[in-house]
């Protein structure tokens, strides 16, 4: 019988069946970070238990650790006890932490894939929402909670239910201007944010084939803001490239075994999905967000709606809150839009890649006076990078600030804030009330988007730009 | 690892009935930082619930009487979606909510209530307006009943409303049961698995051994 590529991951992993639709599933790695790791594996000695299996297992402080040039773990003092707290119990357990400042740190699901601490066909889970992201390399990845955590710490399991499996195909040749955020965002706005709940996604179609391994991290990272646990991308060239010769991907025989493994994984061409939906590439503009949930996005070039035209009483009101919070009129152009502040980096858009994008786009201009703009790379790697080809010289010498590795303003848990009511253009994932700070307003887009919007002050149309 | 058992509440439900409520909002990540999973509750929904002053906000319709401190929350669809953050849980629990009625629930969300003792009860949205006009109608003596043992909700007028609830959920709820405890009777059939998986895929164990 066909089968997806999801179906295949899970019914590899069932340690036994539950009933009710209920598997216990075995957990091929786990990662931690500063915000709940700590706690979760202290909780797990406090209950009487060891972490399972640690050697598979990897942390990172991510979350509340300041990004703020020549930082050290003080830097933040609130975050400087979750860090504390991180390092001890990694070293009582015998887990591998990679510390401020080494090799390894950085955003959690940045590090991951480019450690080659995930794989394909592995199974993932982490405390943290955006997991999903790990798919890209054809992981099944997901989030959890605290509680989930401690269980997975302490069993390498967690009992879940098979969710349902929703296909996302975008065909056709990618237009100037549209990045994977873009079409991302775009299958959001059109599906809703709570389109994927229940389900794990699978994107595939001929534009997410051409696409890069980072990229397709970019696309799987927002499958969270479409209420999906879990995204994946089918690993193929692209991924065996990417991960080949990286830290902790297998070498040698073991490489041959793996790469007959993963070769085997892609859904079969008659493979049925619980839904199933196509999206045309030549139907995606550069995207930016109006409002306060992910689904409220628009081509770059629309306006802010007006709630006397939503489909109903309930969207109308919870259209013109989100007005009122962004300080948007009813039916005004976002192009044009004074912006504030401009961040670059988290774990959906801080990878080299996305920091070349950016960097692109200066072209030796200079960002308007009344703006601040950051660039946070992803990890340490990334930074390393992307100082050797000498982009921070051309983040630096257009006005933007070139920070250290972490979560900073996608999560504002670390001391760092939009302040209120400033208008912020965003490369992360959430536009949530209060995400980047009390107040603050985000417009989510991309990279090159997110650049340009420096540079003019305003939103603008990267693409005549 | 703390979980309260639940068998029935009653209460007037709250009318919350937004969408997408998210767990950023329910509880900003700047508390978690700082705060204990016992000290939450005060920050429950704190960018809607208070004033810039810190008084009471009586536009959030759960700071208004009768409806303060009841156990049931009645919201619209993908409540508790985004963040993967259990703290949204404690709040909720530490504002006295044990119940809460929605379309949809945000996947991660869904399952950390049950972790916690928390329902999450799954209603069409007509059915959850309707208690919450009936609710409305008599605001001072309208009470709302979950009753997990029997899967139904009783609305104000005494409809008895049945609700799905998955099996092994409902009894652990029910009996308080930890997760860890559980799973650990299966210890023989993890140990085969990895035994059998070491075989089959050793490439997924040496690459970090």
């Amino acid at each position: 019988m066909p089968s997806t590529m999801f179906d295949r991951i899970w019914d590899q992993h069932v340690v036994a069946d539950l009933g009710e639709g209920w598997s216990l599933l075995y957990l091929d790695r786990i990662l931690v970070h500063d915000l709940s790791g700590g706690r979760a594996m202290q909780e797990v000695a406090e209950a009487g238990y060891k972490v399972a299996e640690p050697r598979h297992v990897f942390a990172t402080p991510d979350h509340a650790v300041s990004s703020a040039p020549g930082r050290t773990a003080e830097t933040f003092p609130v975050g400087a006890k979750l860090l504390k707290s991180l390092r001890a119990r990694c070293a009582a357990e015998g887990v591998r932490m990679f510390d401020l400042g080494q090799r390894g740190n950085g955003i959690v699901h940045v590090v991951a894939p480019e450690m080659a601490i995930v794989l394909p066909g592995l199974t993932l889970a982490c405390g943290d929402s955006h997991t999903c992201t790990n798919g890209g390399v054809g992981a099944m990845a997901f989030g959890i909670g605290a509680s989930e955590l401690s269980h997975a710490l302490a069993t390498q399991t967690l009992p879940q239910r098979r969710p349902g499996t929703f296909r996302i195909r975008f065909e056709g040749a990618r237009p100037a201007g549209v990045t994977a955020k873009d079409m991302i965002l775009a299958a959001i706005g059109r599906f809703s944010a709570a389109a994927g709940t229940g389900m794990a996604i699978e994107y595939a179609g001929s534009a997410v084939r051409a696409m890069s391994l980072e990229e397709r991290l970019t696309l799987c990272n927002l499958s969270i803001e479409m209420g999906a646990k879990v995204g994946m991308v089918a690993p193929d060239d692209t991924t065996f490239e990417y991960l080949a010769g990286r830290d902790f991907a297998p070498k040698g025989r073991a490489w041959e075994a793996a790469l007959a493994d993963w070769r085997r994984l892609p859904s079969d061409a008659e493979a049925r999905f619980t839904r199933d939906e196509v999206i045309e590439m030549a139907s995606i503009a550069p995207q930016i967000t109006w409002g306060t949930s992910p689904e409220q996005v628009t081509a770059v070039t629309g306006h802010a709606p007006r709630p006397e035209e939503a489909p109903d009483a309930a969207r109308a009101r919870n259209w013109q809150a989100a007005l009122d919070y962004m300080g948007l009129a009813p039916g005004q152009p976002l192009i044009g839009t004074k912006v504030d502040w401009v961040f670059i980096g988290s774990c959906t858009n801080s990878r080299v890649s996305d920091l070349r994008a950016a960097a692109e786009v200066l072209r030796g201009r200079k960002r308007a006076e009344h703006v601040t703009a950051w660039v946070v790379p992803g990890s340490e790697k990334v930074k390393a990078e992307a100082e050797a080809e000498g982009l921070h010289h051309r983040f630096l010498e257009a006005g933007f600030e070139w920070r250290e590795p972490g979560c900073a303003l996608c999560v504002s848990a670390n001391g760092e804030a939009v302040p209120p009511g400033a208008r912020c253009v965003s490369t992360s994932n959430r536009n949530f009330v209060g995400r980047q700070g009390t107040g603050a307003r985000t417009h989510l887009a991309s990279p090159a988007m997110a650049a340009a919007a420096a540079l003019a002050g305003t939103i603008v149309d990267v693409r005549n730009f | 690892m703390a979980m309260q058992s639940f068998t029935t509440v009653t209460g007037p439900a709250i009318p919350l009935m937004a969408a997408n409520v998210d767990t950023d909002v329910i509880i900003p990540i700047q508390r978690l930082v700082g705060t204990g999973r016992d000290g939450l509750g005060p920050y429950a929904f704190e960018r809607l619930r208070y004033n810039k002053d810190g008084s009471d906000n009586p536009d959030f319709i759960p700071n208004r009487e009768p409806y303060r401190g009841s156990p049931i929350l009645l919201a619209a669809e993908n409540f508790g979606c985004g963040s993967s953050r259990e703290g949204a849980v404690w709040a909720l629990m530490g504002m006295g909510v044990r119940c809460v009625i929605a379309p949809s629930f945000g996947d991660i969300f869904f399952a950390n209530c049950f972790q916690n003792g928390l329902l999450p009860v799954r209603l069409p949205i007509e059915e959850i307006r309707r208690i919450a006009e009936e609710t409305g109608a008599s605001p001072g003596n309208a009470r709302t009943t979950v009753d997990l043992a029997r899967q139904v909700v009783v609305t104000p007028t005494g409809r008895e409303i049945p609700f799905q609830v998955d099996g092994r959920k409902k009894e652990a709820m029910l009996q308080g049961l930890d997760d860890i405890a559980m799973t650990l009777k299966q210890a023989d059939a993890i140990a085969a698995w990895k035994a059998r998986d070491q075989a089959a895929r050793g490439w997924a164990w040496e690459s970090v051994a």
